[in-house]
């Protein structure tokens, strides 16, 4: 138990001195995780609701592959995007690799599925409603799918935050394409690791706590955000 | 009027993400003038870097990015091109780096040692013992538990190496009392103090290192224990991207007086961590 308060002791302290080397670890992580996460729901909630309410052939497949991709493991996004940005790899010479841009990427790769999925099924439940509708009044594909998102979007904010969720808590892959640089990739996740193995387990759980406390004030502000704004 | 609220929601959220990008000094403003060195974990979480890159960095304004991983992985790293310099701890295998090509040169640039540690009640017999072969003997002998860092890693070769001159093949334990779980020193350490058991460690790691437990010192002073560590730059012929006068500049410094001074004066709790030898011929 002795373990745990310390932790917590650790958290408060850190929160409280407002450790200067603690801000720039916790902007950074913000900084990736919420420009992944915008990315990602550029490209994840169209591709969800094109995949849910229009017909191609693949459709039924591109589904399914999405759901699967929803449980890739993020050491596996880490490798592959690891290899493309490499400089012996396709997209070497950008000289990505070990940036804060190669984790805004990765982490990107990571959530797309789990926002285009949740959104697919979304829209398709809605879709039942709707798509007697949508077809008297015979919209183009366009305007089919801005008109669905967009009725389906305080169900899509969830989806949004559980895209945040993953990219904010994942470790694997922004080891692999950040490095863990002291002051250039180093996020909340990779700090907790790092702790963990110079054997400072206080510090480490205390960090954890930090960023479970960053996570509370993201939700926070979306919840008041959603609060405000939903009101006709 | 509902569609324009939910304009408005996302415009907000664009907001806040703009001024955290902006709030957050971008990385690559901040230093455009910077190295990658791939290098061991050892270095990193022994606190070396921490003392002795700010005084190089002081000196000639080039800032130092440390990607700490093991010793195979990081020499993996530099084999991409994915570093300017390569700073690791297996003879043996930045002599390959070299002769593939990969550097025109390596410099020694300092030692420190392994040791044995293990829980403070020692089933296998260890303590005090000058002879590594020996305790390694005795911890088979005793099935004791001991835990492997199993992770291509310099420390990982060194205690492989260690086994064979002790005449014996741990893998044929492997999964007994025998445990390679594939992770950095500190995770290793870790798990040694969590199962009360034996593993081998460099020295500085295990002096950083805060969640001991039951561990201690039981094994030392076998000049078979000895960890040189030796810096490359990456060859800028294979590589041209490769950052060669800063890079260079690194490698001189560290192997110039200055720099043994530096490494020489990290110490925890009044002991030294690194002792340089880049003089030392053969090392």
């Amino acid at each position: 138990m002795q373990d745990f308060s310390q932790a917590l002791a650790v958290a408060l302290s850190m929160i409280a001195s407002l450790d200067q080397g603690l801000m720039r670890i916790v902007g950074l992580s913000l900084q990736v995780s919420l420009t992944a996460v915008a990315a990602a729901t550029l490209i994840g909630l169209p591709l969800g609701a094109a995949v849910a309410a229009l017909h191609f052939p693949g459709r039924r497949a591109l589904a399914v592959a999405l759901n699967t991709m929803m449980g890739m493991p993020p050491v596996v996004v880490g490798l592959v995007v690891y290899l493309l940005l490499s400089r012996s790899g396709p997209f070497g010479v950008l000289g990505l690799l070990f940036t804060p841009s190669a984790m805004i990427a990765a982490q990107t790769v990571l959530i797309v599925p789990i926002i285009a999925s949740l959104a697919r099924q979304t829209v398709e439940d809605l879709l039942v409603e709707y798509d007697d509708l949508l077809r008297v009044t015979g919209t183009g594909p366009v305007r089919r799918l801005v008109t669905l998102l967009s009725e389906a979007r305080w169900s899509l904010f969830t989806t949004v935050l559980a895209g945040f969720g993953r990219a904010s808590a994942e470790v694997g892959a922004v080891m692999i394409v950040g490095g863990n640089i002291e002051h250039v990739t180093r996020v909340m996740t990779t700090a907790i690791a790092l702790e963990t193995s110079k054997g400072d387990l206080p510090m480490a759980l205390g960090l954890g706590l930090v960023l479970l406390s960053l996570s509370l004030a993201i939700n926070l502000l979306a919840s008041m955000l959603k609060e405000t704004t939903a009101r006709p | 009027m509902l569609r324009r609220s939910f304009v408005l929601g996302c415009a907000a959220a664009a907001a806040v993400i703009g001024l955290v990008q902006g709030a957050v000094p971008s990385a690559s403003l901040a230093a455009d003038r910077f190295i990658t060195v791939a290098s061991t974990t050892s270095t990193e979480d022994s606190g070396l870097f921490g003392s002795i890159l700010p005084k190089f960095t002081a000196k000639t304004g080039i800032e130092v990015r440390v990607v700490a991983k093991g010793t195979g992985q990081a020499i993996d790293l530099a084999k991409r091109g994915d570093a300017d310099v390569l700073f690791v701890h297996h003879k043996p295998s930045e002599e390959k780096f070299v002769a593939e090509g990969f550097s025109t040169v390596r410099k020694p640039v300092m030692y420190n040692d392994f040791v044995i540690v293990g829980p403070a009640v020692d089933p296998a017999g260890i303590k005090g013992s000058k002879d590594v072969a020996a305790s390694l003997g005795k911890i088979a002998g005793a099935k004791a538990p001991f835990v492997s860092r199993g992770d291509d890693s310099g420390t990982h070769k060194a205690e492989l190496a260690l086994w064979k001159t002790a005449s014996l093949d741990p893998a044929k334990a492997d999964g007994g009392w025998y445990k390679s779980i594939g992770q950095g020193m500190g995770p290793t350490l870790n798990t040694a103090a969590a199962m009360n058991g034996y593993t081998l460690t460099d020295r500085g790691t295990w002096l950083n290192f805060k969640n001991r437990g039951p561990l201690t010192i039981l094994v030392e002073g076998d000049k078979r224990l000895f960890n040189q560590y030796g810096v490359m730059l990456v060859n800028p012929a294979k590589f041209s991207h490769v950052k060669a006068t800063d890079g260079q500049a690194f490698v001189d410094w560290l192997v110039s007086a200055e720099g043994q001074q530096a490494i020489a004066d990290y110490k925890i709790n009044g002991e030294q961590l690194f002792f340089p030898n880049a003089n030392e011929p053969g090392a």
